[in-house]
């Protein structure tokens, strides 16, 4: 599905449970995609060792089942549960039919498995926080000799020069993303403008870092700064785009070239 | 004078008052636009004419509106209008996550506002309002289909229909056909199982529950590894699809399968996700399917709508449905039986696929399936086309969408036996918006219109028999073309790009255009008093 970067946070709650969510409601950094308030982290800590040892043997240490116990990330009770109120009942109980025993627990310790199953949960949720693998997985020869050869890289960069210690100032999965097309931000360099020249029907070019541009005006700042629009449909425009080249390459990279670059890229310490 | 001027506007007052006729439903839109697409068929095309080709350059402001939640839901008090509103007697019905407006057509005043209490759900947005006789029905992001007093605003009843814990959230307009009240659901984090229901609009009750997919031992069932993979394994209903009154089918896309990048656990062709799915709308029953996305890896959520065409076919006439689907395929299919009668790419490159098969359906490249060190893919996540309004013109035998040339990174994240969740990750790289025309018969687009800027564009589509096509670009303008060819012959600038799918009707002689803008609704029309 295609989702935008905000959640909301509220939750039922029945009015005894109110002040201890409130303490669940932890803050949560900008594009994460939690839904649901996510326990504190020694709560959660305590719940992992508990569960792992009580637990584990049959629903993984994970959470996520084994042969004898079934899933609990993506079960319903621990899904519908508020800290304890359904799961605290069938851990006291047990499913003997199914094999589950009863475990005499506290309160506490069942609001601490609680708060893990929580964090279990929400974790599977947060696909933005899903750690990337290794991608280092290319031959930085070959990316060599693509970023010389097939790629012509060289004819804009150098490794030597512009890309000079450029694996030591991204981590991989940054550079990845990066010199397949890339942006500004944190440290890096911003992209070079997007030069524009725009020739009226009469009256002289006028040439600048292009601003704005749609299907009916075109706005660029000038070499003295000034800024300055013209109708579409009234001038010749003429775009100088200093990172086509990038976008060219996004048809013909094999997945193979790209990895080779990356490990490449990543040697230009 | 004046007690004449009372009286008719009284009168018009007492117009107001009636309730949907359901024939309106059944006609193309003109005097009313009462359903999220205006009609059935999904094709978004108006038969009027008033505002055309030769005029259409006068387009002039009639009124704006920007609406606010009161400071609750939505984004800081704003709201982000993806819905379509309806038209029926004079009054615009839409909706907006948790909130929920009427106002006066003509005017653009407000006649009632309200507000829905949530429980929690993404707030991603709402598509808007289905219509009964004098009851509105919409759903809630915690997914409660809620059924208003079209008079008063005044809520009648409400009904849970999925459980916001498990991660559903819920936002299409409800469908209206007959007594039906159908409504979907969305939410693919946590691998639940999709469904489709239909209430009853009188009382609320359940009338049918369809599963997207099988159970064990049920037909479909042999496109899955396991019983879990099955139950858990997605398809979601976010979007309202199209009706064939003749044969009493009901089409609609069925979203992506789960876990969405890590596949493993579900090897098979996973039905019906990534489908088109015609249902008996009184029974619920499936009549026939065909999946435009086999075994997806991509979240190509296949919801975009099925737009029904009446027409000819290598010289015979046919009753047809076709789609620009998010995985950057055209497909048309014959509506009586689901069968392939063409499938097109609309965009340059779809490297997830290797081609077709026999039956025209898609076939997914396994080198293109996420990576743990990265694949790039086209389309990226976000789809060559999505839920934005297509529209197909009669007048032209085209099919216009927005669609995307773009590239995007996919990596697979959870390499176990049983991944959970998305499994993986997505991240576009690049991103180009265009507009194309596409002939129905051939697939082929006839003509393109690339928007000079990058980025995406979420504007719908309209075409009308004035010969003109009605959108927004990715910079904030809406517009209107020569439906022909594509030339631009009106534009105003907005304060933000076009959300919705602009819509078109008649009121006391006089056409109006709206147009939804981030919190904004635009309305145009020729120059008058």
């Amino acid at each position: 599905m295609l989702r935008v970067l905000q959640r909301s946070f509220s939750v039922t709650i029945g009015r005894s449970l109110a002040l201890a969510v409130l303490c669940w409601n932890s803050s949560v950094a900008s594009g994460q995609l939690i839904s649901r308030p996510v326990p504190p982290a020694d709560a959660v800590e305590r719940g992992q060792k508990q569960f792992v040892i009580q637990c584990g043997g049959c629903h993984g240490a994970d959470a996520r089942g084994e042969d004898d116990g079934p899933d609990l990330v993506r079960s319903v009770i621990v899904l519908d549960d508020e800290q304890g109120s359904l799961i605290g009942p069938l851990i006291r109980q047990g499913r003997p039919a199914d094999g589950m025993p009863a475990f005499d627990l506290t309160d506490a310790q069942i609001q601490d498995l609680a708060a893990f199953l929580r964090e279990r949960t929400q974790a599977a949720i947060n696909r933005n926080a899903y750690p990337i693998l290794n991608l280092l997985t290319g031959d930085p020869k070959a990316g060599e000799a693509y970023f010389n050869g097939a790629g012509r890289c060289n004819t804009c960069h150098s490794a030597t020069g512009d890309l000079a210690g450029l694996g030591s100032r991204f981590q991989p999965a940054q550079l990845q993303t990066r010199f397949l097309y890339p942006r500004g931000g944190r440290g890096s360099a911003p992209p070079k403008p997007t030069t524009v020249t725009v020739t009226p029907r009469s009256g002289p070019a006028v040439s600048g870092t292009l601003e704005f541009i749609d299907d009916f005006t075109v706005g660029l700042r000038d070499a003295e700064g000034y800024y300055r629009s013209f109708s579409c449909d009234a001038v010749k425009v003429d775009i100088q785009d200093p990172l086509a080249a990038h976008a060219q390459l996004l048809w013909q990279y094999s997945d193979k070239n790209m990895h080779d670059v990356l490990a490449y890229l990543v040697t230009l310490k | 004078m004046r007690w004449i001027l009372f009286v008719a506007c009284v009168f018009a007052g007492v117009l107001a008052a009636q309730p949907l006729d359901p024939a309106k439903l059944l006609q193309p839109p003109t005097d009313a636009w009462p359903t999220y697409n205006g009609d059935y068929t999904g094709r978004r095309y108006s038969p009027l004419t008033q505002i055309n080709q030769s005029n259409v350059g006068t387009l002039n402001l009639a009124w704006t509106r920007r609406f606010t939640t009161g400071g609750g839901r939505g984004g800081g008090g704003g709201i982000q209008i993806k819905a379509t509103p309806l038209e029926v007697n004079g009054i615009l019905y839409f909706a907006a996550p948790d909130n929920a407006w009427a106002l006066d057509a003509r005017s653009g005043r407000e006649l009632w506002h309200y507000t829905w209490q949530t429980t929690g759900g993404l707030h991603i947005g709402n598509r808007g309002f289905g219509m009964y006789g004098d009851w509105l029905f919409f759903e809630t992001p915690d997914c409660y289909l809620v059924s208003l007093d079209a008079k008063t605003g005044k809520m009648r009843w409400n009904h849970q229909i999925a459980d916001v814990k498990q991660e559903y959230f819920c936002g299409p307009a409800p469908m209206v056909i007959k007594n039906h009240i159908i409504t979907g659901v969305g939410g693919d984090s946590l691998d639940l199982p999709g469904y489709l229901e239909s209430y009853d609009p009188e009382t609320g009750a359940l009338q049918w529950h369809w599963n997207t997919t099988p159970r064990p031992g049920e037909p479909g069932s042999e496109t899955w590894p396991s019983r879990g993979s099955m139950e858990h394994g997605g398809g979601m209903t976010w979007h309202s699809g199209t009706y064939d009154p003749e044969l009493n089918l009901y089409y609609f896309g069925t979203g992506n399968p789960n876990p969405v990048y890590a596949p493993q656990s579900r090897l098979g062709n996973n039905l019906y996700t990534c489908s088109i799915v015609a249902l008996n709308p009184d029974t619920g029953k499936l009549a026939w399917y065909y999946q435009v996305s086999p075994h997806d890896s991509h979240d190509f959520d296949n919801v975009e709508t099925p737009v029904l065409i009446d027409g000819e076919f290598k010289g015979q006439p046919r009753k047809m449905l076709a789609q620009a689907a998010r995985n950057g395929y055209f497909v048309l299919l014959d509506r009586t039986n689901g069968k392939n009668l063409l499938t097109a790419p609309f965009v340059e490159d779809v490297n997830w696929s290797k081609g077709l098969d026999a039956d025209g359906r898609p076939i997914p490249n396994p080198d293109k399936e996420a990576k743990p060190d990265g694949t790039l893919v086209s389309p990226t996540e976000g789809g060559a086309a999505n839920w934005f309004a297509p529209s197909f013109s009669p007048l032209t035998g085209l099919f216009y969408t927005h669609a995307s040339e773009s590239y995007g990174l996919d990596w697979k994240t959870d390499l176990s036996k049983t991944p959970e969740g998305y499994g993986g990750r997505n991240q576009t790289i690049w991103m180009q918006n265009q507009l194309q025309a596409i002939d129905y018969k051939t697939g082929k687009v006839i003509w393109s219109h690339r928007y000079p800027n990058q980025g995406g564009n979420r504007s719908g589509l309209l075409s009308t028999a004035g010969g003109l096509l009605f959108g927004g670009d990715p910079t904030g303008n809406v517009f209107a073309m020569d439906s022909a060819n594509g030339k631009i012959l009106w534009h105003a600038g907005l304060h933000t790009s076009v959300g919705n799918g602009p819509i078109t009707f008649e009121l006391d002689g006089r056409q109006y255009l709206v147009v939804g803008a981030g919190d904004m609704l635009y309305t145009f029309a020729l120059p008058g008093n």
